[in-house]
């Protein structure tokens, strides 16, 4: 008991100081350390109820207790690797795919995967077997302050660095500081890397406003306030290389987006996140390919080019009482409109007359629904649904009737559509089988049945993945 | 002036340690380690707990209401050995909080105070989805969790300096219900001694060396790889090669691979609580023991 009564006086003299005057405050806190120090020295001593000799008397820290390591040295890198491999029916020629009434975030309205380049693979991919995009991932801790992450996808063509940033995460209380090249945090599915996707393809809105994924380099302040329901706020600037922006050879950063998520739950089985963003960019020089309405070939360029995004998105899981093992579904959604201004340069070959230009303007939408249903562990089922709007436009050259909107095939008014239903069965949390079969509408005219089979695994270091 | 002071007075208690005044809030990660934070820190720490006693620990969403709630803790109380490598690393990023980051006061994992049982010789998925640092269901070995609770006691008074005094009596009087607890269940559990268990998942081996009891065989083919009907099959067989006494199906598990089982060995199928709120009975650490002690003896009776 003796032992109790000076812990008592200790901690009582303990407070004292801390409301004592605030002058040596350095000495103070080193003298406190100190107390506390002795103060566990004590609670070291209390007896604990463990006999020796039995499996479970260690009272040190025993994190090397002969476990064998992941990796062979413990600095090393987390490290994963993704595969990913595809067999893909296509009734309609891919190199045809197009989707309707948008610019295509490439710059070519037709075509394969490999066409697009970063952020590209814009069409449905190649038919019959492929392997596609293998992902290969590095984390570690570089030291106290800064987190380290590379993701690159390794194609036959070469190395494509989709994400390479360090993040400080908590250095002021909720911030996170992002830099390097990162997937942008606006929306829902854009920040996920496409093997955490439930379906094969990403949706048609995300193609058309984001490019897959929208990345950039740059920097990104994430705040998540001290709140009960999740609140964050996220801003990013970065040089705004991508689509719908263009490389710009300046110094400021050309693209900034802006986001809020809330999120929280409803009892112990219902959690959400609704999400609202907006990007503001510019593009100069941001070409694409088209025909007049006669077949000729037109290079459009975009030049002083503003460029708004706004998004909202929504995600809603289910799981009994929060166990998503059994059983689960999940729900989400997201719409984005498009506002662009400025000025379009329509030069076609041929015919002689010089190039045409003008003030160009348009508005577009687009949204998904999807719902993914896990009715028996390893089993799931899902349904999607895409919807865009051409929208409006207005281009001088057609306003004064110099051309026709049929000029510019491409922005021909089209309300895009697909319908895609899938099943995929995960042999174990680190592999996934998945059949996909999709009605797509995103051509003008014609509809394309598209029947795909694909497995996504997972070697190396165990994924977590956001909500 | 005035105002000056007020300013740099809050400056300096911003320089003190994390909890300044008030209560410490604490994030367990499982109930077993809510509950012991209750013991420890009585009024003087407001528990979060994260998970129910009917989710499956290893498959947690990161949710995000846990990262709201871990945004504001001052200490993140787990198992540990990647139990919550699915999901914990996720919230320690998202959240923005550098007071729980690894090697932090605020960060505790209780599984690094014990020796840790079925450490594997090496990891490799083909053994499904085996947890390399050892088995980290270490709270069903209440010696564990005496040692742990001591532990966690220094951490509070780390944590919250003010209440230092008040973590060391707290642990003081809990070690002493608990050891006095532990001589009891022993001396209850004897007849259990040699019993043979077939489990879901390997979370009761610190149980079973507790009392002496042997993991006869797990319904899931592998770790994290939910049985298929050959594995069931295969497992039928072996038991009536080589009979085990009890199936045990924790709160967490589904049920119909248990009974199933059951049903077609003749072997009774237990329902322990695995953690405190598994069952009604488990209200507290307490009652966890003293509940799956009860039904492993009520079913062995019953054989
Ligand atoms: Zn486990």
């Amino acid at each position: 008991m003796n032992r109790t009564y000076l812990a008592i006086a200790i901690a009582l003299t303990l407070s004292f100081s801390v409301t004592a005057r605030a002058q040596d405050q350095t000495e103070e806190i080193e003298e406190l350390r100190q107390r506390v120090q002795e103060l566990e020295d004590r609670l070291d001593q209390q007896p604990t109820t463990a006999e020796p000799g039995l499996p479970t008397t260690a009272a040190q820290p025993t994190t090397t207790s002969g476990a064998p390591a992941p990796t062979s040295n413990k600095f090393n890198p987390a490290v994963s690797l993704i595969l990913n491999a595809k067999y893909r029916y296509f009734e309609l020629d891919p190199n045809t795919y197009t989707v309707g009434g948008f610019i295509p975030p490439g710059g070519h309205g037709h075509g394969g995967e490999e066409e697009g380049g970063h952020g590209g693979g814009f069409g449905p991919g190649d038919r019959g077997f492929s392997l596609d995009e293998t992902e290969l991932a590095f984390s570690a801790n570089v030291d106290p302050y800064w987190y380290g992450f590379v993701q690159a996808g390794v194609l036959d063509g070469g190395i494509d660095i989709e994400e390479a940033y360090i993040q400080n995460s908590g250095y002021v209380p909720g911030l996170l500081v992002k830099a390097g090249r990162f997937f942008s945090g606006m929306g829902y599915i854009n920040e996920q890397h496409p093997h955490a996707w439930d379906f094969v393809d990403a949706p048609l809105v995300q193609l058309a406003m984001n490019g897959i994924n929208y990345g950039d380099d740059g920097f990104q302040l994430r705040y998540v306030a001290p709140t009960p329901l999740f609140l964050e706020f996220g801003l990013e600037a970065g040089r705004g290389a991508n689509f719908p922006g263009s490389e710009r050879n300046e110094n400021g950063p050309n693209a900034w987006v802006g986001f809020v998520h809330l999120g929280g739950d409803v009892g112990f089985s219902n959690s959400y996140q609704i999400g609202a963003s907006y990007r503001d960019t510019t593009a100069d020089e941001r070409e694409y390919d088209d025909e007049d309405s006669l077949g000729n070939e037109v290079e459009n360029l975009f030049s002083d080019l503003k460029s708004k995004t706004y998004g909202v998105d929504f995600v809603w899981k289910w799981a009994p009482n929060g166990d998503p093992s059994m059983r689960n579904f999940k729900f989400q959604a997201e719409y984005y409109r498009r506002k662009e201004d400025g000025q379009l340069e329509y030069d076609f070959e041929g015919e002689g007359a010089g190039p045409l230009d003008g003030p160009y303007s348009s508005e577009q939408d687009g949204w998904y629904a999807q719902g993914v249903w896990q009715f028996m562990p390893r089993w799931r089922v899902g349904v999607r649904y895409d919807r865009l709007d051409s929208g409006t436009l207005n281009y001088g050259p057609i306003s004064d009737g110099t051309i026709s909107r049929e000029d510019l095939q491409q922005l021909r008014e089209h309300k895009p559509e697909r319908a895609s239903i899938m099943v995929d069965f995960s042999t174990s949390e680190f592999a996934r089988f998945r059949l996909q079969y999709s009605q797509d509408k995103a051509r003008f005219d014609e509809t394309d049945q598209q029947v795909i089979f694909q497995y996504v695994v997972s070697l190396g270091a165990h994924g977590a993945h956001r909500f | 002036m005035r105002r000056f002071t007020v300013v740099f007075c809050m400056a300096l208690a911003c320089s003190l340690p994390a909890v300044a005044h008030g209560e410490a809030r604490a994030f367990a990660c499982e109930p077993e380690w809510a509950a012991l934070l209750e013991e420890l820190g009585g009024n003087q720490v407001a528990v979060y707990q994260a998970t129910s006693p009917k989710q499956d620990p290893h498959r947690v969403e990161a949710r995000p209401s846990l990262i709201a709630r871990m945004r504001r803790a001052d200490l993140v109380v787990c198992s540990g050995s990647d139990l919550e490598i699915g999901w914990l690393p996720v919230l320690l990023q998202a959240a923005g909080n550098r007071e729980v980051q690894p090697g932090q006061p605020g960060y505790f994992m209780a599984s690094d105070y014990v020796r840790r049982l079925d450490v594997p010789d090496r990891v490799d998925r083909a053994m499904g989805d085996v947890h390399p640092y050892g088995n980290p269901h270490v709270h069903l070995d209440p010696r564990n969790l005496a040692i742990i609770a001591t532990a966690l006691s220094k951490r509070l008074a780390e944590i919250d300096r003010e209440n230092a005094d008040f973590y060391v009596a707290r642990n003081a009087t809990f070690q002493e219900r608990w050891s006095a607890s532990i001589e009891r269940w022993e001396r209850e559990a004897t007849g259990l001694k040699g019993l043979r268990l077939v489990t879901y998942h390997r979370d009761a081996i610190y149980l079973a060396n507790w009392l002496g009891m042997d993991l006869a065989a797990t319904i899931e083919a592998k770790p994290g790889i939910p049985p298929s009907s050959r594995h069931l099959a295969k497992l039928l067989s072996q038991l009536e090669a080589e009979p085990a006494d009890v199936i045990v199906r924790m709160a967490y598990n589904e049920p119909k691979a248990p009974a199933w089982l059951g049903e077609k060995t003749g072997i009774p199928v237990v329902e322990l609580p695995y953690t405190v709120g598994g069952t009604k009975q488990a209200k507290d650490l307490f009652g966890l023991f003293d509940d799956t002690i009860d039904r492993l003896k009520s079913a062995v009776s019953r054989s």
